[in-house]
């Protein structure tokens, strides 16, 4: 059953060969047998069987869409009234949404089942699942190893077959990221396409919602009822012609120009995962593609560009947990000061304290122009020089990260070091461009990720090469010898 | 030494929209707690705002009634702060590019001249919520019905050089925005706030002197009376060589001092920066033409007409602005009867102000419609009513639902200018009382109310004395 892909497990429920309730109950019991995953935050097994059962009598009765019937789970980031939304945090805890995020609506909408609320790095800050208040999420492939982050969670649950497939966000890698350590298949849209409403926000100009499964196939059956125009959604973008992407992915690559950064190859990168990416682009080029070296001049600067916007912004989204409305509310205060003083210090992460007191210096009074308004010309620049690229070639490849999956506690003291883990990913935030992360080989048995950029609204052409990568190869089809061999 | 008061205003002004700035909750005022609080108000985890279109245009409008620069584009920042009112942290507000730009407001002064006052910016704003600190012991209350409403808050240059000048600007812009349907203005319920930003310095110089800010004055009494008290202080510390502190204070009536609120150290740091789930604002002119073809008109322009067409005194045109309700029903009143202005500008004064003020209503409450008021001052305006009887007839309206031909013909009264009906009572009670009209005639003065009251009981007591008089004095000499 986890093997099975969304194409398969739906013609199974339509021809009744399983209900969705027994497809639940399936997925209810596997996610017990790996509770050590710690890969879910919440599961309510009353909820999930409850939308089941309203799946089955909609198959029954022909109300279908692809997705009808089929067990997912939510990265804890999404508002759903069902069940509580944490975000990984103490902070909101014990928090329940009194309204659902556009996605999760139009997810129930089609037809999905929701098992529960994914584990994520608390506030979507981290590239390890570390730093959340409901323990870290051990990788499937080795448990000794991090998943990857801020949707550590989601990438660990599709990775051991706990879900057909998740929603995760994006908003410096933590799709992408997750998705390349935990050998599974992300997608970050373009800014815009996917509602941020309900969507608790870290860094509201770069975050984008996303979905994650075991084939680009897959992804592209989710994306096409995970994005739209909101109204809710200021920055949520009319868009043009939206193209059946399950159609366009079975195209045949035609004469693609493919673009290969020199500095996605540098010495930083592990040997085996540059070998892998170059293997996958011989691939391509014996499909016909034409391979064009790009110099990305202003690469350097992503990661600086990135975390000082990205905690400006945050630093600003975090000052509504004052303990006043919702939330934790210290019960140490004799007056306004501390009780707002005493709730945030309890109920946020260190990660969260230092990306919060980051952001608020990038923006104080005779500082702001130095870094925060320096960052924002930075990103312009940033952002012209890809597209540039991007009107020169139609993708651009390269490792999703310099390394695999590394032990978990390794780089807790050194946080620039975790930084370094969304170098290659933070650009395509900053631009707002698309991007997806595929299964790419192994290294010691640790999954490779291989990351495709493409132009604004180009999600069509990811992922037909994307599935056509994934027809020559089988990396995603394989699953944690771990999880194979436990009883 | 001679001192010069330089004074700057902030106004803040309630918007009159039907829904906040960011989210469609009502605005109103009263409402039992956060029962006006949309989640987007409340700031909950994963909440959007979303920018309310006709706040824009009132924005437009005011512009355009003050002559002002429009900002094709014009973006919203966030104002960063901690407070139990403040659900997010943070007020969406303008600080770089404001919505509106700079615009003047002519005021006329006690000396008849006139002055111009120059408005500096109009931006867009979002209120905050309600902190209510004395209906609990221990606790504040936090109120979240006000936040997220609409504001503009107009700037003015610091080109008020004393209390008359401040009052006089304050009363006409709130007459404007009230006229012009842009803010309720009710400085009660806070809709119209002012601050003043107060500050000495010797005459002719040109540097500016260290400014207080008074706050929380809602009244034009208060505020006249606080920049008088506050400008003494001044000038007593600065004559005493002891620097002014900049500072926020407020205004205690019943001291009539200012007291100090908080010592501003400089300024807050609130960290603007634009607010990344908003876009730009962008008006185009066939925007700013859509708000023009669709304003009321200026309170001036209407001033004028008033004076030379409606030919009314200073004292009517100011009981006419007394509420915008009170204006658009003039108007309304007069486009359906053909009774003169002053007619109507006197029963409008007189007897329904009168009704009104009884009830603590206004002239939008439909007491009276306009088309009963204006059939009422046809009646009186073609003499087919008297005007005591036309008094009866109004204060049965206020109690009936009947139409105005309707009560004055239950009421008998329809027959009472036709005098000639009278003329024959009179005459024949003549002639039945020959003998009483010959004592009379004789000089038995006390049978003139004996006359009169035959005539009275016989026309029911509908009969005008006044013509009864004449009539019966007529037939008597």
């Amino acid at each position: 059953m986890i093997q099975q892909s969304l194409k398969a497990l739906h013609r199974q429920l339509i021809n009744r060969e399983i209900s969705s309730v027994e497809l639940t109950q399936e997925y209810l019991e596997r996610i017990n047998k790996f509770i050590y995953l710690n890969a879910y935050i919440n599961v309510d097994s009353s909820v999930a069987l409850n939308n089941a059962k309203k799946a089955d009598k909609n198959i029954h009765s022909g109300k279908i869409t692809p997705l009808t019937g089929i067990p997912m789970a939510h990265k804890d980031i999404f508002c759903t009234t069902e069940m509580p939304t944490t975000c990984g945090s103490k902070m909101l805890a014990n928090y329940t949404s009194p309204y659902a995020a556009t996605v999760v609506t139009k997810l129930e909408s089609a037809g999905a089942v929701m098992l529960g609320k994914t584990n994520m790095d608390e506030f979507a800050m981290g590239s390890t699942n570390e730093n959340s208040y409901f323990g870290a999420v051990k990788n499937p492939w080795d448990i000794t190893r991090v998943p990857g982050g801020s949707s550590g969670g989601s990438a660990a649950t599709v990775a051991a077959g706990l879900a057909a497939y998740t929603t995760g966000t994006d908003t410096g890698g933590s799709i992408r990221q997750p998705a390349s350590f935990c050998g599974i298949s992300g997608i970050k849209p373009t800014y815009g396409l996917v509602s941020r409403y309900g969507m608790v926000a870290y860094a509201s100009s770069l975050d984008q919602g996303g979905p994650m499964a075991r084939s680009a196939e897959d992804l592209a059956i989710v994306l096409q009822e995970m994005i739209g125009t909101d109204s809710k959604d200021s920055t949520s973008l009319t868009t043009q012609e939206i193209p059946s992407y399950i159609n366009e992915i079975s195209k045949p690559i035609d004469k693609i120009r493919i673009g290969l950064p020199e500095c996605f190859f540098n010495e930083k990168t592990d040997k085996s995962i540059n070998k892998a990416i170059m293997d996958a682009v011989a691939i391509y080029e014996k499909a016909g593609a034409e391979i064009i070296p790009v110099n990305v001049a202003l690469h350097n600067f992503w990661t600086p560009c990135y975390y000082v916007i990205a905690s400006a912004e945050a630093s600003s989204n975090l000052e509504r947990y004052d303990g006043v409305r919702f939330g934790h509310r210290s019960k140490h205060a004799e007056n306004l000061q501390e009780l707002i003083s005493n709730s945030r210090s309890e109920g946020f992460g260190i990660e969260v304290k230092r990306r919060i007191l980051t952001g608020t210096y990038v923006l104080s009074s005779g500082y702001y122009d130095a870094y925060y308004l320096q960052a924002q010309k930075i990103r312009r620049m940033i952002s012209e020089e890809l597209r540039d690229i991007l009107n020169r070639v139609d993708v651009i490849i390269g490792p999703t990260t310099p390394t695999c999956a590394f032990k978990i506690g390794e780089k807790i003291t050194n946080p620039t070091e975790r930084y370094l883990a969304d170098i290659f990913t933070v650009a395509a935030n900053l631009a707002g461009l698309p991007a997806a992360s595929i299964p790419a080989g192994f290294n010691a048995g640790l999954p490779i990720g291989m990351q495709l950029i493409g132009n604004h609204f180009s999600e069509a052409r990811i992922l037909q090469l994307a599935h056509f990568y994934q027809q020559q190869t089988d990396w995603h089809l394989r699953t944690p010898k771990e999880l194979e061999e436990k009883p | 030494m001679k001192w010069q008061t330089v004074i700057g205003l902030e106004v803040h002004a309630q918007l009159k929209t039907k829904s906040k700035l960011f989210s469609s909750a009502p605005t109103s005022f009263g409402a039992a707690p956060n029962t006006r609080t949309h989640f987007i108000d409340a700031g909950l985890p994963g909440v959007l705002p979303v920018l309310n279109k006709e706040a824009v245009k009132l924005a437009i409008r005011f512009a355009l009634a003050i002559n002002a620069e429009i900002n094709d584009q014009s973006f919203f920042e966030r104002k960063n702060y901690f407070y139990q009112d403040l659900p997010k942290g943070y007020q969406i507000s303008q600080l770089q590019r404001p919505i509106v730009g700079n615009g003047q407001l002519q005021i006329n002064l006690s000396n008849g001249q006139t002055k111009n006052i120059y408005i500096n910016r109009a931006h867009l704003e979002e209120d905050a919520g309600k902190s209510i600190h004395d209906s609990h012991a221990d606790y504040t209350a936090v109120d979240l019905n006000r936040a997220g409403t609409p504001l503009l808050e107009i700037v003015t240059e610091p080109c008020i050089y004393s209390s008359e000048e401040a009052v006089a600007y304050l009363k006409s812009l709130h007459q404007l925005l009230r006229f012009m349907g842009i803010s309720d203005g009710n400085m009660q319920d806070g809709s119209f706030r002012c601050d003043v930003n107060l500050s000495l310095r010797l005459e002719g110089a040109t540097k500016l002197g260290t400014r207080t800010e008074l706050k929380n004055l809602n009244s034009f009494k208060f505020i006249e009376k606080a920049i008088e008290y506050e400008i003494c202080r001044q000038q007593d510390l600065l004559e005493s060589n002891i620097a002014i502190i900049q500072e926020t204070c407020s205004y205690n009536p019943n001291s009539n001092t200012t007291e100090s609120m908080r010592k501003k150290e400089g300024e807050n740091d609130y960290r603007y920066f634009p607010d990344p789930d908003l876009l730009p604002i962008k008006i185009t002119n066939n925007d700013i033409e859509d708000v023009r073809k669709n304003m009321p008109s200026h309170p001036s322009k209407i001033k004028q007409q008033l004076i030379e067409i409606d030919k009314l005194s200073e004292d009517n045109i100011s009981f006419l602005f007394n509420h915008p309700a009170t204006l658009e029903f003039y108007f309304t009143v007069k486009g359906l009867t053909k009774a003169p202005v002053k007619l109507i500008v006197n029963w409008l004064k007189g007897h329904y102000a009168a009704a009104l003020n009884e009830r603590g209503l206004q002239f939008d409450s439909n007491l009276i419609s306009s088309d009963k008021f204006a059939q009422l001052l046809d009646r009186i305006n073609d003499k087919s009513l008297s005007n005591n009887n036309a008094k009866i007839v109004f204060t049965e309206i206020l109690e009936s639902e009947c139409s105005v031909d309707d009560i004055i013909k239950r009421k008998g009264f329809d027959n009472k200018n036709d005098n000639t009906e009278l003329r024959n009572i009179v005459k024949l009670i003549i002639d039945n009382n020959q003998q009483q009209v010959a004592d009379y005639r004789a000089g038995k003065d006390k049978l003139w109310s004996f006359f009169v009251g035959m005539i009275m009981k016989q026309t029911k007591g509908q009969a005008d004395p006044q013509v009864v008089n004449d009539i019966l004095g007529e037939f008597l000499s």
